[in-house]
Order: structure tokens, then sequence, then C-alpha cells
């Protein structure tokens, strides 16, 4: 983890922290004053004061065209999270704004009714009275027995938050098109199987009616037909025409797969999400999507009913519910997407964009993140990691293929501007790729649209927002610019569209006062910013460019800067920094040109204007020089892979959560974000495709708890130095004592140091009562062992003692340490026993954020091609061997013992590298005949 | 060292404490190994371990089941098993010239009264014979016949496609216990306290087909027979259960020196002590015998002894080099021996030529520590007065390998991947150079990158 531990928002301390380190108060006059509402649970960050409603949560709603718009369900479904807020009221607000204006009718030159399969729209918009915002995404599902066949829906991210909305529209976005995605599919089948029947109806109908008809004329011997007849026959041919318009129908919707896939080119996003359904079970559903026409054509069960002639739509028929317009699976499927969307965007906006960034950036460290990251998200796909890293490495540069992959969050928003008064702006977010992207323009998204259908769009988008209702205004854009320098004096909010965009109809800017909706359009590409803008906002990659472009053959090496607060990490950037300079001019002159551009995109979060930044990853390459690439291909945060790659507890913000959600809600509502494994599993039905393993969360807990063990274990034990350095050095240190529980924890905590070998966990073992073995040295790198005053336990101990020089011992009962000595300074920064580190998230972090530094020099290190062979054939292997020493020592500014630290963590690079196709076998054991210490308290 | 681990009282009666073994602290600079490997396929005690090729090696052992293995990377790449009960002898079965497929084969002798001709190329079981009266104990290979021998209770001659092409009459109950070839197409075989001397009589025009006769019986030793070295082609080496070792001519078949003192070279020097370790008949078995130009190896109890050949005399020993019995001798070509024990460890030693008497300080380290610097300085104390009296060389102990957790019962010295240890813990320990390991993955590595396209190198 890269973040930084202390930016995150000021919480009080967690409930289940336990026994938080005491330090004696300070003075009274030293002391800053707590948060004057910390108290009620509030805290600076919270903006929910407006707010009527305790946290983020997601509502459906549908307009129904017998009642109107009325909200259908809450994710979470639980009233105490939207409190008083009026859900009829914010869904007359959210339904009233449908851009979609999908109409299904007979249109112009048509003489069956048309099904248009319209895209989803996505707007955001707030309510000021409220206090809300909301992501709302707009959907039309079939309905047979609908009037024109629609049912317009829509589901709403809805947060107090504003900055948060608009920051995250792209994964909102993303993560509700997915959702969507599933409702439609499961909609366009049970649509057609609604046809089917319908269809069955109808022929038997015809053939009732004919068979009357027929019998009428047999009885009717007269020369002329009967009115009654005649009704008949009318009744015949309207039967008839009606069979052909469904058949119409049901051709149409069964096409819909067709169509997609031929406009996919023009729409790769689209397809993309057909093609990446959000969770597992719904990979079922493009199968049975193609299937369709199976599925559809034999149902022999089904037995026609005879459809009266005048089938009213009279309003006191029921209309289908949600759950029966698109299949019982597909809905629990979107209800399961759903949460798991509610659960990755808990949580402040602050959190969820480091925790982005962190994510990203960990994602570029894929070479080195085994050692001593949580690898749950990597070793996704590592052949196609593979693939895409190694195999092309000139793709820097290169747009990734999709607009999901390139994502640090680089949004910008001049929410600076922004006065909650009322102006509306279109919004069509629709990235529409196309070949621009494949073309490789730009590394960001360009939400380049073809522009004549983009005209269409808007007229559409106007059609649909002009009817929507009175209280609404939607407006076309002016040029960002243009917008810029009138908003201030409007005090309204715009974004700039792109600029390629062609507009049909001319700008108009009007306030409308005294009502409450404003409908907010982002712009969430970077590309879209004004030229003029993107150069005065301060951010790194203007600095980071020029670093490259003047680092030739300097290793360029910026390492994620660690807080300020903490002295040692400052020292640790220091050196590395330092690192970079001495690096430069030691291969310069020894190898010629090198560049390894570690990848560390800058990035400023500014908050004065509420500008969050982050640009996109460049990268300039050399041609010369040696290079490692670390993809930016997949430098994608969670978007696309979120719900296939990261388990949702990845994305969980707990920390944030229990102070913010938690100090409002009450403390059983609470149980949902301390507990999500079990709100789960009983709020969810047991079709949970993405549903989150239980050990997520604890996972996030037992970082904390093994932190703050682990400060304990440095505070309390003297010789904490060196039995970390065992652990970083690959010797195998087992905790001897007798107490199950003491052991666990301690192996727990100091686990937290212990490299890791692969993709299968950390090498430890919690807890072992037989004696060990040769093999258990090989297989872990820390041992809890129990002590058993047993003549049996004689032989664990013999063992112990004849392996000694394999392991480091540490004796809890006795408090003594058998292990060799340590003189180097990386461990003392890495556990200071004077620290002010209190938490133990926040010394787990300090820990893994010092741990990533070293990963850092240990990948330099094993990657540095001079340092292990000879630079060239004649040279003599001594050579290169002193080369490495003092790289070691004068580059890397490593003393004494940390170099086998590095060392070790170079060799686990190494096999791992060069393993990683292969699956991994156990790497070697290991070891030194160094004479060990013992240390007492 | 178990004190402070248990808290006294109970410490088990550590080995270290009675004997004078030489020990070695945890600081051991000259010793190579840095790095191991667990192999574990086998589920019962490794006794045999082959060499096949440079980088292969094949175990054999009480399971029955004979694996081949790499050397480098410490992958399992064929497992034969074809066997009921356990392995007694193995042996590789050299390819001929003419032979077009190059296969390497070996045989397999088992005490399920079978032989087995193995390919270790495709892991095909060729052929198997199953026609012994009684288990073989032994196998030889005589190339330049293209023959090889079974030795059991008898002994017979078969070729290369497994016919038997004669036999000896029954010769013991106990059966041979080793077999060596030596010129004039004859071979020695030991039974019991005896050593026979066949000679084999090929085909000629005149003869009907192969005949094996005895020619003479030597009956030198007092007690078995346990090793047996062809040293080279004027001299073959054996030695017995109670320490004897003879060097016998291989044309004339007679005695050329020996040596019967093992248990007690220096009588005059600490003879107390002598005879409490030594006299147990036990401890001067000859388990093992290893040359090289100059000298026999020879593992004679707990000890290790070097005979040189010229001077007819023991040169350099180390009466206590391990805490049980050696079992296996190895002279690596760099002036090293490495011996493994019973005892479950794996001694690196070093000959040197004896210098001026200088007491060496002892090893710093894990033991000092415990107070048990004491052990060591009674341990040198003999081992240098021996010297002077007896030997021109020392074995100085440069390492130690721990890894088995029970007696260590062959190892294969690989010249480019390290030591292979086999146990009766029923694992093989690949031990290797660390720092060349490290190198050559990184070699790897950049191959990788380079291979991925991904490694620049500036022009």
């Amino acid at each position: 983890m890269i973040s930084a531990p202390d930016v995150v928002a000021f919480t009080k301390e967690d409930e289940y922290e336990e026994e938080p380190y005491n330090e004696p108060a300070l003075p009274e006059e030293y002391s800053v004053p707590l948060f004057p509402f910390a108290s009620q649970g509030a805290n600076p960050w919270s903006k929910l004061s407006g707010a009527k409603f305790s946290r983020d949560f997601i509502l459906i709603s549908e307009f129904s065209e017998q009642v109107g718009p009325q909200p259908l369900l809450t994710i979470p479904n639980d009233t105490k999270v939207f409190g008083t807020f009026d859900l009829n009221y914010f869904s007359l607000r959210i339904m009233s704004v449908d851009y979609q204006a999908s109409f299904v009718g007979h249109p112009p030159g048509s003489a069956y009714p048309k099904l248009n399969f319209v895209e989803d729209s996505k707007v955001v918009l707030g309510d000021s009275k409220e206090g809300a915002f909301a992501y709302v995404h707009h959907l039309t599902l079939y309905d047979l027995e609908a009037r024109g066949f629609v049912r317009p829906f829509c589901m709403a991210y809805i947060s107090a938050d504003q900055h948060k909305i608009m920051q995250q529209f792209q994964e909102l976005s993303a993560e509700f098109s997915k959702a969507s995605e599933c409702l439609k599919t499961g909609n366009r089948k049970a649509f057609a199987g609604e046809l089917e029947k319908k269809l069955k109806d109808l022929d038997y109908t015809r053939t009732v009616l004919h068979t009357e008809t027929e019998i009428q004329k047999k009885a009717n011997d007269k020369g002329f037909y009967s009115s009654q007849a005649i009704e008949k026959a009318n009744e015949l041919a309207s039967v008839e025409k009606s069979i052909i318009e469904h058949q119409d129908l049901l051709r149409q919707i069964r096409s819909y797969p067709h169509r997609k896939l031929r406009g996919s080119n023009l729409c790769p996003r689209e397809s993309e999400h057909t093609q990446d359904p959000p969770s597992q079970a719904a990979a079922t559903s493009d199968l049975e999507e193609s299937a369709d026409t199976d599925h559809y054509t034999c149902r022999p069960s089904y037995t026609p009913k005879l459809i009266k002639a005048k089938s009213t739509k009279c309003f006191d028929k029921k209309l289908k519910t949600l759950e029966e317009l698109c299949d019982t699976e597909y809905f629990t499927q979107t209800l399961a997407q759903l949460r798991h969307v509610e659960h990755m965007f808990r949580g402040d906006l602050c959190y969820l964009l480091t925790s982005q960034i962190d994510r990203a950036l960990l994602k570029q460290q894929h070479i080195t993140s085994f050692l001593f990251e949580d690898l749950v998200e990597v070793g996704d796909r590592p052949a196609e990691k593979q693939e895409s890293t190694v195999s092309k490495p000139h793709h820097y540069g290169l747009p990734s293929e999709s607009p999901e992959d390139c994502l640090v969050p680089q949004v910008l928003i001049s929410v600076g501007s922004y006065k909650s008064s009322v102006e509306s702006v279109l919004i069509k977010m629709e990235q529409d790729l196309g070949d621009e992207a494949s073309r490789g323009a730009a590394v960001t998204e360009s939400s380049s649209f073809d522009p004549q259908e983009n005209l269409d769009y808007l007229e559409m988008d106007m059609k649909g927002s002009v009817s929507s209702g009175e209280s609404i205004e939607v407006l076309g854009t002016e040029k960002p610019t243009s917008v810029l320098s009138k908003s201030e004096s409007q005090s309204s909010l715009t974004v700039p569209l792109s600029p390629q965009v062609v507009r049909s109809k001319a700008v108009s800017h009007r306030t409308i006062s005294g009502d409450s909706i404003e409908v907010l359009s982002t712009c969430p590409s970077e590309a879209l910013i004004p030229d003029d803008f993107k150069a005065s906002y301060p951010s790194a990659i203007n600095e980071e460019e020029s670093y490259a472009e003047g680092g030739q053959g300097a290793i360029l090496f910026q390492a994620g800067i660690s807080p300020p607060e903490l002295g040692e990490a400052e020292e640790g950037s220091s050196s590395l920094a330092s690192l970079q300079t001495d690096a430069s001019c030691c291969i310069g002159r020894e190898a010629g040109a090198l560049l390894v551009p570690l990848s560390t995109p800058g990035h400023t979060v500014s908050d004065e204007d509420g500008v969050v930044s982050v640009p996109p990853q460049r990268y300039r390459q050399k041609d010369q020089g040696f290079h490692v690439d670390f993809s930016v291909e997949n430098a994608s945060p969670s978007r696309d892979n979120s719900c296939e790659g990261f388990p949702a507890y990845e994305l969980d913000p707990s920390h944030l959560l229990t102070s913010r959600d938690g100090s409002k809600t009450s403390l059983d509502d609470h149980s949902d974000a301390t507990s999500y494994g079990s709100s789960v599993a009983s709020t969810s039905s047991d079709r949970t495709p993405s549903s989150v393993p239980p050990a997520g969360l604890s996972s996030e807990r037992h970082k904390k708890r093994a932190g703050q063990n682990a400060l304990k274990f440095i505070r309390q034990y003297p010789f904490a130095h060196p039995a970390i350095y065992s652990l970083l050095s690959g010797r195998t240190l087992v905790v001897l004592g007798e107490e199950e529980a003491m052991v666990r924890k301690l192996v727990t905590a100091l686990s937290i140091f212990v490299p890791g070998y692969g993709r299968h966990g950390k090498p430890v073992k919690h807890w072992l009562s037989s004696p060990l073995h040769i093999t258990d040295f090989q297989k872990w790198k820390l041992i809890g062992l129990q002590r058993v005053a047993s003549p049996a336990s004689a032989g664990a101990l013999h063992a112990l003692s004849r392996y000694s020089r394999y392991t480091s011992i540490l004796d809890l009962d006795r408090k003594t340490l058998r292990c060799p000595l340590y003189r180097g300074t990386l461990v003392p920064r890495l556990a200071d026993h004077r620290t002010h580190i209190r938490r133990g998230s926040t010394y787990f972090l300090h820990v893994q954020s010092l741990l990533a530094q070293l990963c850092a020099k240990a990948f330099v290190y094993t990657f540095c091609h001079h340092l292990h062979l000879p630079a060239h054939g004649s040279e003599a292997p001594e050579l290169a061997s002193s080369r490495q020493a003092s790289f070691l020592q004068l580059t890397l500014g490593l003393v004494h013992e940390d170099v086998k630290v590095v060392r070790y963590l170079a060799e686990l690079l190494r096999l791992h590298y060069t393993q990683e196709l292969r699956g991994t076998s156990q790497p070697a054991l290991r070891f030194d005949y160094v004479p060990s210490f013992l240390y007492k308290i | 060292m178990l004190r402070w681990l248990i808290g006294g009282g109970r410490e088990p009666q550590g080995l270290a404490e009675k004997s004078p073994l030489q020990t070695i602290g945890e600081e051991q600079t000259q010793n190579p190994y840095t790095e191991l490997l667990v192999l574990k396929a086998h589920h019962d005690i490794v006794r045999y371990l082959v060499r096949l090729d440079d980088y292969r090696f094949a175990s054999a052992g009480d399971d029955g089941i004979v694996v081949v293995w790499n050397a480098q990377t410490g992958e399992k790449l064929l497992e034969f098993s074809g066997h009921t009960q356990k392995i007694t002898a193995i042996i590789t079965l050299p390819c001929l010239e003419t032979c077009e497929e190059k296969n390497q084969l070996i045989l397999t002798a088992s005490a399920d009264r079978t032989v087995i001709e193995w390919d270790c190329d495709t892991g095909r079981q060729v052929q198997k014979v199953s026609c012994f009266q009684s288990t073989v104990k032994c196998l030889a290979v005589l190339q330049r016949l293209d023959v090889w021998l079974s030795g059991g209770n008898d002994l017979c001659v078969w070729n290369r496609k497994l016919d038997l092409l004669c036999k000896t009459s029954h010769l013991s109950d106990t059966g041979i216990s080793a077999l060596i070839e030596i010129p004039k197409n004859c071979v020695v075989a030991a039974v019991g306290k005896e050593l026979i001397i066949f000679r084999l009589v090929a085909p000629t025009e005149g003869s009907l087909g192969w005949d094996i006769l005895e020619v003479k019986r030597l009956l030198d030793h007092q007690d078995n027979i346990l090793s047996l070295l062809n040293v080279d082609d004027v001299s073959f080496v054996s030695g017995s259960h109670v320490g004897e070792l003879i060097v016998w001519d291989t044309l004339g078949w007679t005695v050329q020196a020996c040596e019967r003192n093992f248990w007690d070279p220096s009588p005059q020097l600490d003879a107390q002590r002598e005879i409490k370790l030594c006299q147990k008949p036990n401890d001067v078995s000859i388990r093992h015998l290893t040359w090289d130009e100059e000298n026999v190896f020879v593992a004679v109890g707990r000890g290790l002894y070097v005979y040189n050949l010229q001077m007819k005399r023991v040169i350099a020993c180390q009466k206590t080099a391990h805490d049980s019995s050696v079992l296996h001798v190895v002279k690596l070509p760099n002036r090293q021996v490495i011996s493994c024990s019973e005892d479950g460890s794996v001694r690196i030693w070093e000959l040197r030529e004896k210098q001026q008497l200088s007491v060496e300080p002892v090893p710093t380290g894990f033991f000092n520590m415990w107070g048990f610097g004491r052990v060591n300085k009674q341990a040198s104390h003999p081992v240098k007065k021996q010297q002077e009296n007896a030997t021109s060389c020392s074995l100085e102990l440069i390492g130690d390998l721990i890894g088995h957790s029970s007696s260590v019962e062959m190892f294969l010295y690989f010249e480019d991947h390290g030591l292979v240890t086999c146990s009766a813990d029923h694992l093989i320990i690949l031990w290797k150079n660390g720092e060349r390991e490290s190198g050559l993955r990184s070699l790897k590595l950049f191959q990788k990158l380079e291979e991925n396209g991904d490694l620049y190198l500036s022009v």
C-alpha cells in the first residue's frame, strides 16, 4: 500500500481497535481541541448537514403509467439509511429528467410499432433543498402490457456529497451500466417470452374466430352477411394484424443481440459491457442470450388463451413488478450488482480516491507487489497481465483498449464555481471511443462523438427534456472556456463537454430560480479540459515529464511520498532522491544509458478549490537504455474488473465508514458496515454471484490488529529489530510459547513483515505443535511453535536446536530472542519504539509504505543489468560483484545487514519473475552461516 | 544449547558433550552450500543415489520406487514403480557406442527377487528378470565384455538382453555383499569373511558359451567384509567389520598392505578415552571406501581416515568425525572430503598439509556462547597429538550440512549443481551454492527479459 496513511479523515477510534496504546496525556496547552462535533459523530469531512439520510444509498424508481413516479426499492433496504428522506419526492425529481426519450410507437414511414433500443442516459442531479445529489441512470424496459410497450425506470445513487458523485461519475456509470445491462438482458428475455405467449394466444384466437366465421358462413344461407358476421370478420382481421405486429416485435427483440454486435464498432464500450457481465452468473446470460431463439420457441407447456376482442388497457390491471419484468434470476443478479456498487462507493470521497490511486499504483507494481501486499487482486489475470506488460513493451503512451482502463481518477471538475443554484446542463455521457481510441490519439478517454449521431442524441435529449417537467431546464452547453468565464457571474456550474461535439442547438443559458433541481453535467475526461485551464492547474505530470526528458540515462525513481508526518519516511524519500542522482551518475559511468522509469504518476490533491486532479500516467521512453515496463495498461483502478476482479471488500472503506456512517446510524444498522460478510449473507439471496468472502473485511480488521500488536511488540521488546530483520531477510522466525493465543497474536502481528513468495499468501504458520522439520523452514518463514512441558516436546526442542542455524527463536515465555546480529538502519525506521504512531492501522500503513520503498530498492537492484552480468564478455565476474556491492551500499544506501534484506528480496523477485508462468514452487531455503546471539530483556 | 530452551533438568543427553567430536560454529565461511531444496517423493528410507548424466540422478530406497530427478531444479522427472519390495541395488547400464539409441538405462534389484531394467529417458520399464532364487544384493557391469553380474546367494552373469549366460553354484546364505571388477576378466566378490575371485570365460570358437570359474579364495579377513574398492588397475582394497583394511594386488591377489589398528592407532594417547569410545566393534567397521590418486579415504566407524597408498600408512585421521557411523565418503577435486553419517549430518573436510603446530583459535560462535568452547578444546587436543605422531596431513572441518533428521545414507556430488543427500527420513536434499544459484537466477531473469523484448541494452 502506498497511500499516505494519515491523509484520510480524522475519525474517532474504531470500536474494534483493541486497547490502543495510551500515551500520557499532553498538557492542556499543547493539545489541539478535537473536532467539536466529534461527539455527535460528525467529522470535518461530513457534508451531511443538510441531508436527511445518514449515508449513501441506491434508489430504484419507476415512472409508473398509473401512479406516476414512484420509488421501488432502496439498497441497502433499510429505512434507517434514508431516514426521513422523501423518496417519493425524490423519485419524482429524478424521473422527471429522463433524457432517454425512448418512445415506441408507429414512427412515420413504418407500418408496425418499432422498438427503440435506446442507450441508457446518465445524469447527475442535485437537490439542494434535500441536500441530496444523485447519479441517475435511466433505463427503459419493455412490457407488452405497458403503454407504448415501455416502462421507464431509473437507478439512482444518492449521496449528500456532490463531489463524490461528480468525481466518481465514471466509475458509477460503469457500475450502473453493468446493472442496467443485466436488467435489460433479463427484460429482453422476458419480453420475448411474453410475446411468444401473446402470439400463441392470438393464433388460438384466430383459429377460434375463423371457425366461428365458418360456422356462421355455413349457417347463413342468405346471400348477405349479417352485421355479426362482419364484426367477426373485422375482429379476425384485427387479430391478423395484431399477429403480424407482434411477430415483428418478436423479431425485433430477438435481433437485438445482433444489432448490438453490428453496432459494436461504433460503441465498443457497450459491447464490452455485454461481454463483461456484472457477475459470474451473468456470464451465462450471454450464452442464454445467444441461445435465445431455442428457448423462446420451445415452450410447449403454455396453453393459449382466447383473447377478447376488446382487450382494454385499463388502469385497474396490475402492472408487472420489476422482478417479473426481467426474470427473477437477472433481477437478483442486478440486486447483487447494485449491492456491490453500494458497497464499493461507501465512505468518504477522499477515501475512495485514495484507495483508487492506491490500487492503481499497486497494479503498476505488479512485479514487486507480491512481496508485501495483499495479493487478492493481483494474480487475477496474471497471464493476461504478463501478456500485456511483457510482450508489448511499446505500448506506453498508447491508450488503453477501453476507457475504463486509464483511470487513476482523473476527474477534473470545476466545482469551485458551483454555488448550488439552478443551472442545468445537458448530459450525455456516452463515451464513444470508437476508432479514435484504437488509433490511440490520447491516453485519456476522449468523448469524441460521431457528429451526426451526436446531433441525433442531442435532439432526442431535447425532446425528452422538454416534455419531462416544468421544474427542469435542460440547457445546451457553451464552449467550455466561455462558460467558465460566465459561470462566476451566473453562479452556475458547468463542466465543459467535448469541444468535438457538434452542437445542434443554440447555446442558451437560463437561470431558473426557485426550483431546486440541478442537473449537473460531468465531464470526467482530462482531454476535455481546455488548454489554458490545463496549463494552469498544478499537477505533477509536467514535472514528471520533464524528469523523464531530462533524465537521460538515469534511473527514474520517484517514490510515492509518505506523509510528511512521518519523519522516517521523509528520510526514506530523501534517500531515494539521492538514489536517483547517484544512480544516474553511477550508471552513466558504468553502463551507459539506463532508464528505468518506475511508474509513479504524480498526483496532487489540492483541496482549496476542490479540484482533485490526477493526471494520467505518461511515459517518456528513451530508445536507448534498458527499460522495464510497468505497463500503464494495467493502471486501471476498480472500474472494469471491480466486479469480477476485485472482491468488494477490497473497496471497503471501513475505517472511514465507521466514523462517518457509524456515527449517524445506529449500531445494528452499522453492522452492515462492520460485518459485511454476514450482512451479505442475510440480505442477499443465495444467488449473489459477486458476494463477498467474509474474510474480506476481517482482513481490514486484521491489518489493524496486526499493526497494533506489532506496535506493542516493538515497544515491549528491545530486540524487536533483529527479530524483524530475521523476517525480512528470510530467516525463519520461530515464536515459541506455551499459550496459543499469545503466540498467534504475535505471529499475526509479525506477519506484516514477512515477504510473500508468490500469490499464495504469506509463508506464515500460526501455530504448530509438532516437531519442526527441515521442510517447514522451506515452507514457512514465521512459525508459532507450541512449547509443551512434556518429554514428548523435548523432541520438538531438540529439532529446534538442531536446525538453529536456519532459525531465529523468539521465546515468548522467557522473553528471549536468539538470532543473528543486526546493525542496519532500515529496521529502526520501520520499527521505532519511540514512534508517535498510535493507531494500528496507521502503523500498518507506515510499515507498508516503508516496505514499498524497500521493494523499490530491491527492484532496482534486481533489474539492473550491469550489476549482475558482466558489462562485456571479457569482464571478470568479480567486477560485477564489486559493482553490486558498491551499488547496494552507495546508491541504495544500505549498510551492513540491510544488504542481505535487499538481496533476499531480490532473490524472491527473480524467482517470482522467472517462474511466474509455470506455477510457483516453493523457493529453495536460503541461509547464511552466521553466528547467532541471545538477546534478553 | 538446549538448556535455555527447555529450562534445565530435562536436557537430553547431548552427544556433543560426551564425545570429542569436533564441532564447528554457525559461522562457516568456507561452506559454500547456502541453499537447500528438499525433494520429497519417497515414502521410506532412501538408500541409493545414482548419477545418470550431468544433470540427472536417480534415487531408490526401501519403498521400492525409483525416482529420476533434475539436479539443477530439483524437479521430479520420472518415477518408476515396478518393485514390490525394497530396492537392494541400483546401477547404471552404460550404453554401447555401437548402440543407436542412447537412452540411459538403469538396473535395479529388489528384495522381491527381481531385477528390472529401466529407460530413464522414456520412463519405460524395458525388461524384468524374476527368476532369482535369492535377493540380489549387488550388481556389477563389465562393460568390456558387455555383460552384467548379479550377486545374491550365487553369482549370475547376464547379457544386455537380460539372458542368463551362466551362474555359479550356491555360495553362501548370507550372500555376496560386494562385487568389483578386476583385470583379466576377473571379479572379486565379498562373501562373508572371504573374498572370492571368479574368472569369466567368454565364448570363443571352441567353447559353447559363457562360463564363470572360481579362481581363488582370500581368507585374510577376520570378520565380514563390508566394503570393497577397486583402486586402480594394480590394486583393490577391502575393509571389514573389525576395521581391517587390506590392499590387494589385482594380478597376484596377494596382500600388499594391511592396516588393522584403526581402533587403536596410538594406544599411548588418552588410553582410557580411546578404549571407552572405540573398543566397540561397531566403531571400527569399515563401511565405505573411496580413493583418489594417492589416498584411500576410509570411513571407519565414526571416524574418517586417510590412508596413503604409497606410504602405506594413515596420513590423516579424524577419529570421531561424526556422532555415529560414517556411511559414505567422497573426495572432491578441491582437496575436500565430504562424509555423511547415521547422525544425520554431512560434514565437509579439507585435507591440509600439516602445518606447524599452532593452536588455532577455537571457532567463535554459537557453542562458545553456550559454554561449549570447552568441548572444542578437548576435541582438538587428541587430534593434534595424533597428527604429530602418525600423520602428516590433517582433516579440518570446514562446514557441516544439517538438514536431515535421520541417518544420511548416501550422497552424490555434482560439479555444477551441488550435493545431493538422501536419508532415512525419506527425504532427498539438494544442497546448492547459494551465490552461484543467485547468479544463475539473475541470468535467467535477464534472459527472460530479453526474450520478452523488455531488455534494452545501450548501444
